[in-house]
């Protein structure tokens, strides 16, 4: 029922909308036509609900409904060429003259095909269709005219221009755009991690003309048309235009709309009118298919299906021809057994022969394996379950474990060349910690800080050998307890340290508590530098004492002033959101309701006229806060502007009666009792930040006593030493971006009145726009800061620190007032307002006034050494791609070892478009910067470059764009033809895991749009190295393995059916019935490769970690050379030739009927088969055992039931107890004992041979070496080989090769050249060679 | 990626709902399980010269005793043949080979002597045996009816398409199909002849030839086993090739009709071109005396089936047989020789072997 009575009132409302649009029309028409034109593409929406055009929103993404599903699965199946391909096969042997089985039954492999990919399909259609069917049944609160009130309605109901009522923690169920917020800021705070995976909140505003309402916002009355963008899916852009009945506009920014899928925190409630709903939403705007890739080993399989393909056409055509003779031979007298066609034409020899064409296409078939690509999707989804289930690659800290994304590719993880790799939070855990700084010149060493961060990690590896903690133990809590006034919280934080080891402890409490991101209690608690902290003490208490007897703040010294310049600067030059962990939000007190400066009547209103009409010089603070948000309400709301008075008495009621006038300029002596009361309290403060480098700098701050209290977006509460709690007016936030490097904000400071700009940047670009010091003696100190700043950031860039430049600048009204007209002008732009923005921050962050620098420690992951050491034995090349300066970056390179002391380094830092010089030094290492990469990448110049980045052990590039990255990756990949993976762990690297083959990600700390883009995500650097070295290879070695079997198998299954046609006339005749021929593949001979395409393991997962070089075969393509699938054809070709001659001769001019003689053929290939696979299996499981068993008793389950079912069926074979006579003959068991043998012993043998060779390998290399020790120790020193030799010489004859087997013995054989190569060519010095081989042989020994 | 979004949002949607302490106390920690760390228990085959030189010398070891014996087995079966095509002048079938085909309606025989070198003991087979005939050509194993052939009415009256062209000949034929039609007609007849030149036959077992399970279940006489066969055939007519009609074919009633074990031996495609079939078995007669002894022989051929259109050969073949059936040495050849390999390549592998391995053991590697 209350539907029907909404679809009235929908019904209604659409009538009167289309009322409203008449009345409005052409004035809007009018005033709105360029504006329409400016946007390319709008759409419209009333307040009332004339929106049915717009898609609804009930989300569908399912592929299917009930009716289409068969006839576009089959569609979609039939792109895949294998498919139409085998029900073309099918089809043909409708088709009388050439039919060569039962139509029906032929039909029966593809059909079983088709259906278990259509039941996969179907299957994850009815998921998505069970998921779209709970989401859309999810309940939110729609607003019903007819009820006055709003209503519980699916989320499918909701539709464009709905209001909706949203309360804390619901999800968003469409893009809405904030109308009314219960928050007194008009604020509404939303979690976008299911968007784009970053947990800290973010902050949406109401729309401005919304802003004032004082009453709860009524739909009602709301009668405004909205006019947007057309549906995209940028998440960080959204224009529009909402206009009201008188016709004002006020433009929309991203800023107002909440996106679906986001949650409401912190917010008890908000209303918003739905802008986009269903599929266009930008979340589901942003939902692209999966993608698609093909890995190297599937595009040389497809080689290899063609090859298959060209094999059938010739061995079709050879059968051909041979009959087209055949039947030549007997001229005009027709033999009896040479059957007329059905008319009782005879057929000529060359039309029998092309009949014969198609016939043998169908009968040989098989050989194109149908059941590959299904086998191959079968054995990926186990290794990427497996892979899944991997213990050592799930991260505890984080509950999280490697995720594959991509499903098709797990094998590319055995065939990397190249890594290229992100820095920052992907080399480094991303975790900032404030380390060092230097103000005015002065550098403060923070040494006690340097001493707590060592411990941090001394704990750390301690509490990870679960030994005692005694011994760090009470040093800490002396250490903590000296830092800081809150000693009962420091403390209970160290115990809970002590308790589980600090890092996962923190990261589990961080999961616990799930909004703060980046905050362990290592980066939160600080040990201030004593010296510093009496400075900015001194400071705070003359400030203080300044303000008290009304002096001038300008006699402060000017490096005392810099000192508090710089905390200020610190903490409140960011964007970090300030909550509480207890409460929604701590919800600061509010002094003033002001906004940003958003027009000039504001400014002028703000800045001149105020202090003039309130005349008053006593309460000119006062009056002055009045006069600003009376002003300012009214400016916006567009009311008549109240009396002073009112507003005031306003004010005083709501906020703070008593004591409100003061509060604005500085909270006086009273108001210290309530900042120690609310200490506790304080110190639960949470700072949610974009960025760890922000978070690390407040906190720093806080740990000098300067912390930032709350956050508006007009104001900014910082509590000060001495000082209290301090309000500044923000007037500007200039937000950070990669061009610019730095982020800026204008305040007017409360205490000098002044309006300040403070900007944090990168250290080269803040250098830059530092003024220029004039000749006087104050320019002269300004020099010299300069210069001591400049070394210090050295200084701190050569310790790996990551170095940030704190700068202010004051301006007078005048410049402001001239920067803001511009600045507001492109504030309002419709079009290039970013470019307009941009150029209008240029303008403001000039002249600056270098306060001081921080250097701030990203410590590295665990293992990344050990890790980069691995997969460099592994053959792989890591290039570290980052936007890091590049002192910073080669010290991190140093530590992780990726850069070698002993290695020369080139570096390229070109000012201009230079030819880099290569020249051959051994062991190079290559750094270039950002800018020489550009001319570096150019069409050029890119050979030359990647000629001398090849012959570098290490390659890193510093300041490198994204564009940059991916543009590497790719010409790497291009050029060099290898395989390459990018990993990385932020937005930056997105487009570089999009380049690479193989893209991964890190779930770590900077959101989720990289591990959104990857094919892996992985917890932590170090897990890639088991990723690739042990499930890469095994997925490649099992893979790879598995279709080489699978072509063998084919081929030697058909061959036999081919030597056959020799003796019957190339008839197209078989003697295999076709029941086994067409169920082989499918079913007998199925399980067990795919239990060992699964499961087997050519080399322990120990071993492949101990013997990094083992990688190499994969990278060579060891496994499935071109050559290989040749071999094996040959192999396959002799095997069938056995399989066929024996029993041909064992049953040559007898008595033995067609498939009397079939059967056993059909059941010594299986047996061959089976036992190959045996040969090819590594490791035996109970599995293994039971699959190739149960195939064996399958068949003949399957042959005695089906020889004793029917005795007059299955035309034209009719086995009618064939298989139970065959049984009963002891010619059949001798021939199922010999032929196998027989048939696999050449392979067996030369596996063998193998091994001999690899003996007599060993043998010439140890003869060898008796003259030139030098060799050995390199082979020693390099692949491990001394392992191999040393067994041999303890076992002799008997070489125990436990761990590899023959195989892995081959492998080394071909790995050798390599690195000796490698090695020799560098000119590896002998002496160190040597006594690296001494140990190395002493712990083989041993 | 659009299921992974909802499965996202699904995510988040119970988060929301169950509280973040729930969701974080289930942990996501794999299970420690054997087969999911992949560390089931295994054996790894390892192929060293421990494992591999006994395997080969076990195989020749056991496959050429075994060799051995089936060559010897084979070795004592008798086996006679003769061939009767006449394709050369001076043989006595020369004239009816070059007269006949199917269309003749004159009987032709002739007569071949040969002579026994040594007896033969036991039961002693009767086959025919033909060469370049093609019975398994794709078209013409497929031209048969087995439901007719099972005594189906229906299919009696109306033969399968596969049997086409032999299919109707203005009434159905029957049995139908280029098997049937070109079904092996001659007759043979065996004469000793004694010492003192007096011709005794030697009487032929016509039944036993086929299998038990084709002249008992898979062909069958339409209207049961006791029924009329002229009455019961009637309607249907001849296969062209034939000379008589298939209810003629024995006088016999358990030989005749579709249970004639000629036929039905006939109707068992050859696998390969050359080929025998059974023909007769003669029964031993007792111990003491073989059941041929040696001496000489006649064989009268009722020679009615032209092979001369494909350079067929006709053969007569008298066999005794083994546990392994026929004489056929190749398979104790083969298992010799497999066995031989073996051996040999054990031995070859011993000696690289011994020589490095020895040579290895002694050179110590300098440290």
């Amino acid at each position: 029922k209350k539907k029907r009575d909404a679809t009235i009132e929908l019904s209604k409302w659409s009538e009167e909308g289309k009322r409203q649009t008449r009345r409005h029309g052409g004035q809007r028409k009018t005033k709105m036509s360029n504006f329409a034109r400016a946007l390319s593409t709008t759409r419209r929406i009333g307040g009332d609900n004339p929106n049915r055009h717009y898609a609804n929103n009930k989300i569908k993404t399912t592929k299917y409904t009930l009716l289409s599903f068969i006839p576009k699965n089959l569609f979609e199946q039939f792109h895949r060429f294998a498919n139409v391909y085998f029900v073309f096969i099918a089809l043909l042997n409708f088709v009388p003259v050439v039919n060569a089985f039962q139509p029906e039954l032929a039909l029966a492999p593809v059909v079983f095909i088709l259906s278990v990919t259509a039941i996969k399909d179907l299957w994850e259609d009815y998921r998505r269709h069970r998921s779209d069917k709970e989401i859309n049944h999810l309940d939110c609160l729609v607003y019903s005219r007819s009820e006055r009130c709003y209503v519980e309605q699916y989320w499918k109901e909701v539709r464009v221009g709905d209001f909706i009522r949203l309360r804390c923690n619901e999800i968003l169920p469409a893009d809405v755009l904030l109308l009314s917020s219960s928050d007194p800021d008009r604020l509404c705070h939303i979690e976008t991690a299911t968007l784009d995976g970053e947990t800290n909140l973010k902050q949406r505003q109401v729309v401005r003309s919304f802003i004032d309402l004082d009453a709860e916002f009524d739909p009602l009355k709301y009668n405004s048309v909205i006019e947007c963008e057309k549906p995209n899916n940028d998440l960080n852009r959204f224009r529009g235009y909402i206009i009201h009945r008188n016709g004002r506009r006020d433009g929309l920014y991203k800023d107002n709309l909440l996106l679906r899928g986001c949650t409401i925190r912190n917010t008890e409630e908000a209303v918003g009118i739905v802008i986009y709903a269903g599929h266009e939403t930008k979340a589901m705007l942003n939902n692209n298919g999966p993608r698609y890739k093909r890995s190297k080993l599937e595009r040389q399989m497809n080689v290899d299906v063609f090859w298959c393909v060209i094999i059938l056409l010739v061995m079709c055509l050879f059968s051909a021809i041979g009959h087209g003779l055949w039947m030549y031979q007997y001229g005009d007298k027709r033999p009896v057994f040479d059957v007329l066609s059905p008319e009782g034409t005879d057929l000529s020899p060359v039309v029998s022969a092309i009949y014969l064409f198609l016939t043998m296409i169908i009968v040989f078939q098989v050989l194109i394996p149908i059941s590959l690509f299904v086998s191959i999707e079968i054995v990926k989804i186990c290794q990427v379950f497996f892979i899944h289930q991997d213990m050592e690659l799930y991260d505890e800290e984080t509950d999280s474990h490697l995720q594959c994304r991509a499903l098709n590719i797990t094998e590319d993880l055995g065939q990397m060349q190249y890594i290229f790799s992100d820095k920052t939070g992907t080399l480094t855990e991303n975790k900032m910690v404030f380390r060092r700084c230097t103000v005015a010149g002065v550098e403060y060493s923070h040494d006690a800080n340097a001493r707590r961060l060592a411990m941090y990690q001394e704990v750390d590896s301690e509490e990870e050998e679960c030994l005692s903690h005694g011994g760090t133990l009470p040093r800490r809590e002396s250490l903590c307890s000296q830092h800081s006034g809150k000693v009962v919280l420091r403390s209970q934080s160290t115990k809970s340290h002590r308790r589980t080891g600090s890092r996962a402890e923190a990261k589990r409490a961080s999961i616990l508590s799930k909004h703060t991101a980046f905050s362990s209690p290592m980066e939160k608690d600080i040990t201030p530098d004593p010296q510093l902290l009496d400075k900015v003490n001194d400071c705070g208490s003359q400030m203080e004492f300044m303000r008290f007897h009304s002096q001038l703040l300008n006699q402060i010294p000017p490096d005392l002033c810099d000192v508090f310049d710089f905390f200020i600067a610190l903490t409140i030059c960011n964007t970090v959101v300030v909550s509480s962990p207890n409460q929604p939000r701590q919800k600061v007190r509010r002094f003033e309701l002001k906004s940003p400066v958003k027009t000039i009547e504001d400014f002028i209103k703000r800045f001149t006229p105020s202090r003039l009409t309130s005349g008053s010089n006593s309460s000119s603070s006062s009056s002055l806060t009045t006069n600003r948000s009376s002003s300012q309400r009214a400016c916006s709301s567009m009311l008549s502007s109240p009396s002073a008075e009112s507003t005031l008495t306003k004010l005083n009621e709501e906020h703070f009666p008593g004591q409100g006038l003061q509060q604005a300029f500085s909270p006086v002596p009273p108001n210290y009792d309530q900042a120690k009361a609310s200490a506790p309290d304080k110190c639960e403060l949470r700072y949610e930040a974009e960025s760890p480098d922000e978070a690390a700098l407040v906190y720093a701050a806080r740990a000098y006593k300067c912390s930032l209290v709350g956050r508006l977006p007009d104001q900014v509460t910082v509590e000060l030493p001495h000082l209290g709690k301090l309000t500044f007016e923000l007037l500007h936030t200039l937000g950070f971006d990669s061009t610019r490097k730095r982020m800026s904000v204008v305040v007017r400071h409360p205490l000098t009145e002044q309006i300040t700009v403070y900007t944090k940047g990168a250290d080269s670009v803040i250098m830059d726009l530092v003024r220029p010091p004039s000749d006087d003696s104050k320019g002269k100190r300004q020099r010299k800061i300069l210069f001591k700043t400049q070394n210090y950031l050295n200084l701190y860039a050569a310790d790996g620190l990551r170095t940030l430049c704190i700068a202010k600048k004051v301006l007078s009204k005048e410049e402001y007032a001239g920067w803001l007209r511009c600045h507001l002008e492109a504030e309002t732009a419709i079009q290039g307002r970013e470019e307009l923005l941009f150029e209008s921050a240029l303008r403001l962050e000039t002249d600056l006034h270098l306060l001081g620098a921080t250097g701030i420690e990203d410590r590295l992951q665990d293992g990344v050494p050990e890790t980069i050491a691995a997969l460099r034995r592994a053959g792989l090349q890591i290039w570290v791609l980052t936007g890091d300066k590049q002192e910073t970056a080669i010290n991190i390179a140093y530590a992780c070892k990726l850069l070698d002391p002993e290695e020369e380094i080139i570096t390229l830092n070109a000012e201009s478009q230079v030819q880099p010089n290569p020249f051959l030094v051994h062991r190079l290492g290559l750094v270039i910067d950002g800018r020489t990469l550009a001319y570096a990448l150019d069409k050029s110049l890119e050979d030359k470059f990647l000629a001398v980045a090849r012959s570098c052990r290490s390659v890193l590039c510093c300041r490198s764009t994204p564009l940059q990255k991916s543009m590497v990756v790719k010409l790497v990949r291009n050029k060099l033809k290898v395989m390459t993976l990018a990993i990385g762990d932020g937005a930056n690297d997105v487009s570089m895991i999009q380049v690479a083959d193989v893209g991964v990600g890190i779930s770590g700390q900077e959101g989720m749009q990289a591990v959104m883009a990857s094919d892996f995500a992985l917890p932590r650097f170090q897990y890639l190295q088991k990723l690739l070295l042990v499930h890469g290879h095994w997925c490649y070695s099992r893979l790879a393995n598995m279709i080489l079997y699978f072509f063998y198998k084919n081929a030697m299954f058909v061959a036999l059916i081919f030597w056959y046609q020799f003796y019957c006339g190339f008839s197209g005749s078989a003697m295999i019935d076709q029941w086994y021929l067409i169920f082989f593949n499918l079913m007998f001979s199925a399980f067990p490769q795919l239990i060992t395409g699964t499961l087997d393991k050519d080399v322990s997962a120990e071993t492949l970690q101990e013997l990094p070089q083992l990688y190499m075969s994969g990278q060579n393509s060891e496994e499935y050379k071109p050559y290989m699938f040749w071999m094996n054809m040959i192999d396959a070709f002799y095997q069938s030739l056995i399989c066929f001659f024996i029993p041909y001769f064992a049953y040559a001019d007898s008595n033995v009927d067609l498939f009397t003689w079939g059967t056993p053929i059909t059941t010594l290939a299986l047996f061959t088969i089976l036992l190959h696979l045996g040969i090819e299996t590594k490791t035996w499981t109970w599995m293994n055992w039971t699959s190739i068993a149960f195939s064996i008793v399958l068949f003949f389950m399957v042959a005695l039931c089906y020889n004793a079912s029917c005795p007059t069926c299955y035309s034209p074979s009719n086995p009618y107890w064939t298989m139970e006579r065959l049984l009963g003959d002891p010619l059949f068991y001798l021939m199922c004992i010999i032929t196998p043998i027989a048939a696999l012993l050449p392979r067996y043998a030369l596996l063998h041979l193998t091994v001999l060779r690899t003996l007599t390998i060993v043998f010439m290399y140890e003869s060898v070496c008796k003259y030139s020790f030098c060799l050995l120790a390199l082979m020693l020193n390099e692949c491990s080989f001394g392992s191999f030799a040393i067994q041999f010489q303890n076992y002799g004859l008997l070489i125990k090769f436990h761990v590899i087997g023959v195989f892995g013995l081959w492998l080394f054989i071909k790995i050798i050249p390599g690195p000796i190569c490698r090695d020799f060519g560098l000119g590896l010095s002998y002496s160190k060679t040597q006594t690296n081989t001494r140990q190395v042989l002493q712990d083989l020994t041993q | 990626m659009a299921s992974g979004y909802n499965a996202k949002e699904e995510d988040g949607h119970r988060a929301g709902a169950a509280g973040p302490g729930e969701s974080a106390s289930r942990s996501r920690k794999p299970d420690n399980t054997a087969f999911k760390q992949q560390r089931l228990p295994a054996w790894q085959p390892i192929l060293t010269a421990g494992t591999v030189l006994p395997a080969f010398f076990i195989i020749g070891l056991i496959f050429i005793p075994i060799g051995i014996g089936l060559y010897v087995t084979s070795n004592n079966i008798r086996e006679f043949e003769i061939d009767y095509t006449g394709t050369d002048p001076s043989s006595p079938c020369y004239n009816c080979s070059q007269t006949y085909s199917w269309n003749s309606t004159t009987l032709c025989t002739c007569t071949l002597t040969f002579s026994l070198n040594q007896p033969f003991e036991g039961n002693v087979f009767m086959y025919y045996g033909l060469s370049n005939f093609y019975q398994n050509h794709r078209r013409y194993v497929k031209s048969r009816d087995d439901s007719q052939l099972n005594g189906d009415l229906s299919s009696l009256k109306s033969p399968s398409k596969e049997c086409e062209p032999y299919h109707t000949n203005e009434k159905p034929i029957a049995p139908c199909g280029a098997i049937a039609n070109s079904m092996f007609n001659d007759t043979l007849e065996l004469f000793y002849i004694d010492p003192n030149e007096t011709r005794t036959p030697i009487p032929l077992m016509k039944k036993g030839i086929a299998w038990w399970t084709d002249k008992h279940v898979k062909f069958r006489n339409p209207g049961g086993s006791n029924a009329n066969l002229t009455a019961v055939f009637q309607g249907t007519t001849k296969p062209v090739n034939w000379r008589k009609p298939v209810y003629e074919l024995d006088s016999d009633p358990e030989n005749n009709g579709f249970i004639n074990e000629d036929l039905i031996v006939w109707m068992r495609t050859a696998a390969l071109p050359t080929f025998r079939k059974l023909y007769r078995i003669i029964q031993k007669k007792n111990n003491m005396t073989p059941t041929l002894p040696r001496g000489n022989y006649t064989l009268e051929v009722t020679y009615n089936y032209p092979v001369h259109s494909f350079e067929g050969r006709k053969r007569m073949i008298l066999s005794t047989i083994s546990w392994m059936g026929g004489k056929n040495p190749f398979l104790g050849i083969a298992y010799m020789t497999v066995g031989s390999i073996c051996f040999v390549l054990g031995v070859v592998l011993l000696f690289i072997h011994h020589k490095y391995g020895n040579r290895n053991n002694s050179s110590d590697i300098p440290s």
